[in-house]
């Protein structure tokens, strides 16, 4: 279940890229400055970084170190 | 010239960061130059694999895109390459970093050969990988070569510009191997992270504020569309989420996968990796923007957008010549480099340019992992180790980064294209169609050497027709593209200004599915390496 949702999550963040909705618009200026697709997308930026927290605290492929210290530990026994 | 003094600074700093990380190696030992003895702390792992991904297009070619295209730059670029670059890297970056650590793996062919039980099919990969990551050489080459011209002010002409990048780069990989590019590359990517902040503010200071600008750019209708995606397609702009696929299928970025000390190291280069591509893009791709409002102060950026208005109201009545030589007068690469001319005061421009420098240089890399690749995939795999000793493999290994640094140079004087182009074009989208590669070897059990080697003789063959369809049709000017292909009224091929599309998106979206396609399909179709060998990679 946690894994169909983090999958969910991943492909729903790469749909959302194709931000269509602020594709002719340069306004609202976020803080004056900012065009709002130039905004979305720094936003995208930010919650891509929250995304791979989420893969990294929920689906660590802990697995792979331990193989390797285990395999590193029957080298070192067998010589 | 006071700028450039600070240039020079900084790249004695880097040559010298390279000759102590020499004093640091153990003996000449092929793991030790080209891994770092798989001996990365979290800090320098995170910094140098996202150093070595931030080329020229980071800072020179996303500002010069923007100035010329809008914000636009940043969705195709900047936010998608954050989303798919660390998610490639927790998939696969660990998984590689699990084999090398376990088989003493040290380049990607290494474990082609390994997990399809294959030999000359690895060479095949290999031949096409090389031939792929040198125009990403000639980046930073050209990179260099344009920012120390325009640092100096035309002092340094382009020519020794790009020698010098050249020879610095080449000196502190030629000693310091992967160490000395690790350091390197995290002092780098430190200064062109720092860069962003001092940018925007000193400019923005000196252009009285972004306010006035940013309202100014979107209540005319010549430059609104700027500040929009109104002038690029959606079909374009989807397309472009494939390209960051490329970075998994970089050889250097996967050999630095391989130098992490745990696999914990992964965590927060994973977590940060989105954070670093903001803190150096959005303030390029919005200063290129911003820089559209400072014509009436720089006569070079003048210069520039009268270039593109004549491209725009008389390129088609121009010669293909004619409308090249226009369009390389209207390319923005340097416009940021014209911005800290103008607004930044002379010593602060000088350390801002090191900055631009860090990011120009990050060739560095790709240079160490084509060395490694040739010593590991060729030298040794045919003989030479075994014959010569690993003393002479590393002696081969720096030779051919003397070797390789010298030809590029010799391209990168020649190359007509801008930075940004040659890049996308080529490297790029072939990096991301190899990406099924590395997918099939570490997820499917099923997959086979000859699916490997179709997908790759793809690769090759699709890569050279864009090439080769873009150099005899010549790009139209700026607006509709011009449609050479059409079945039954819906467009197949076409050459647009900036390149070619196929049923309206880039090639690099046919040139993935159908890599992935053939890997599928042939490899269904063709014997599957031994039980044993599956068994070691899927247990």
């Amino acid at each position: 279940m946690k894994r169909a949702l983090l999958v969910l999550a991943v492909a729903s963040l790469y749909v959302l890229h194709q931000d269509i909705w602020f594709w002719r618009t340069p306004r609202p200026l976020v803080f004056g400055v900012i065009p709002i697709g130039l905004f979305y997308h720094g936003c995208f930026s930010v919650a891509a970084s929250l995304l791979m927290w989420l893969l990294v605290r929920h689906a660590w492929p802990g697995h792979l170190e331990q193989e390797v210290e285990g395999a590193a530990r029957e080298g070192g026994e067998e010589r | 010239m006071i700028p450039a003094i600070f240039v020079f600074i900084y790249l004695a700093a880097v040559v010298y960061i390279g000759i102590f990380a020499f004093r640091r190696s153990e003996g000449v030992k092929a793991e030790d130059f080209f891994l770092a003895n798989r001996s990365l702390g979290t800090f320098v792992f995170l910094f140098s694999l996202f150093g070595t991904n931030m080329t020229a297009v980071a800072i020179l070619g996303s500002s010069g895109h923007a100035f010329t295209n809008g914000i636009v730059t940043y969705g195709l670029m900047a936010s998608s390459s954050g989303l798919v670059i660390p998610l490639t890297i927790f998939l696969i970056g660990t998984r590689v970093w699990a084999l090398g650590k376990k088989y003493g793996f040290i380049t990607p062919v290494q474990i082609f050969r390994d997990r399809w039980e294959c030999g000359h099919i690895g060479t095949v990969i290999f031949a096409v990988q090389a031939v792929l990551l040198v125009p990403y050489i000639i980046i930073g080459i050209m990179g260099g070569g344009t920012t120390l011209s325009a640092i100096s002010g035309g002092f340094v002409p382009y020519w020794l510009g790009g020698a010098v990048v050249a020879m610095v780069v080449m000196s502190y990989v030629f000693f310091g191997g992967m160490r000395g590019t690790a350091w390197v590359n995290t002092f780098q990517t430190i200064l062109f992270l720092v860069f962003g902040v001092i940018a925007i503010s000193v400019i923005g200071a000196g252009m009285g504020g972004f306010r006035s600008a940013a309202e100014a750019i979107g209540s005319s209708p010549a430059t609104s569309w700027l500040l929009t995606r109104e002038r690029i397609s959606p079909y374009y702009f989807f397309s472009y989420t494939f390209i960051p696929l490329s970075a998994i299928a970089f050889p250097h970025i996967l050999i630095f996968c391989l130098t992490a000390k745990r696999m914990v190291q992964f965590k927060k280069t994973v977590i940060f990796y989105p954070l670093c591509i903001l803190l150096i893009w959005l303030p390029c791709v919005f200063l290129g923007v911003m820089a559209n409002r400072t014509a009436g102060e720089i006569p070079a950026i003048r210069a520039k957008q009268e270039a593109r208005r004549v491209l725009a109201q008389q390129g088609k009545t121009m010669t293909p010549e004619q409308r090249e030589e226009v369009r390389e007068q209207a390319s923005g690469d340097d416009v940021i480099l014209h911005l800290l001319h103008h607004y930044a005061p002379l010593w602060l421009a000088g350390i801002l340019g090191a900055g631009i420098m860090a990011a120009v240089m990050a060739s560095d890399s790709q240079i160490l992992a084509l060395s490694t690749m040739f010593t590991e995939d060729v030298f040794a795999f045919y003989g030479g180790r075994r014959r010569f000793g690993e003393g002479a493999q590393v002696q081969t290994g720096r030779i051919f980064v003397i070797v390789l640094t010298v030809l590029a140079y010799v391209v990168a004087l020649r190359a007509p294209e801008t930075i940004f182009e040659i890049a996308i074009q080529y490297a790029f989208s072939g990096f991301a169609a190899l990406s099924p590669l590395m997918i099939a070897a570490l997820f499917w059990r099923g997959s086979t050497k000859w699916g490997a080697l179709a997908s790759t003789v793809w690769v090759a063959l699709a890569v050279t027709a864009v090439a080769i369809f873009q150099q005899t049709t010549p790009a139209p000017p700026p607006g509709p593209p011009a449609v050479f292909w059409t079945v039954g009224g819906t467009e197949v091929l076409a050459r647009t200004p900036s390149g070619t599309s196929v049923f309206g998106f880039m090639p690099v979206v046919p040139m993935v599915l159908v890599s992935a396609l053939l890997m599928f399909v042939v490899s269904k179709l063709t014997p599957k390496p031994s039980e044993a060998t599956v068994a070691k990679y899927f247990s």
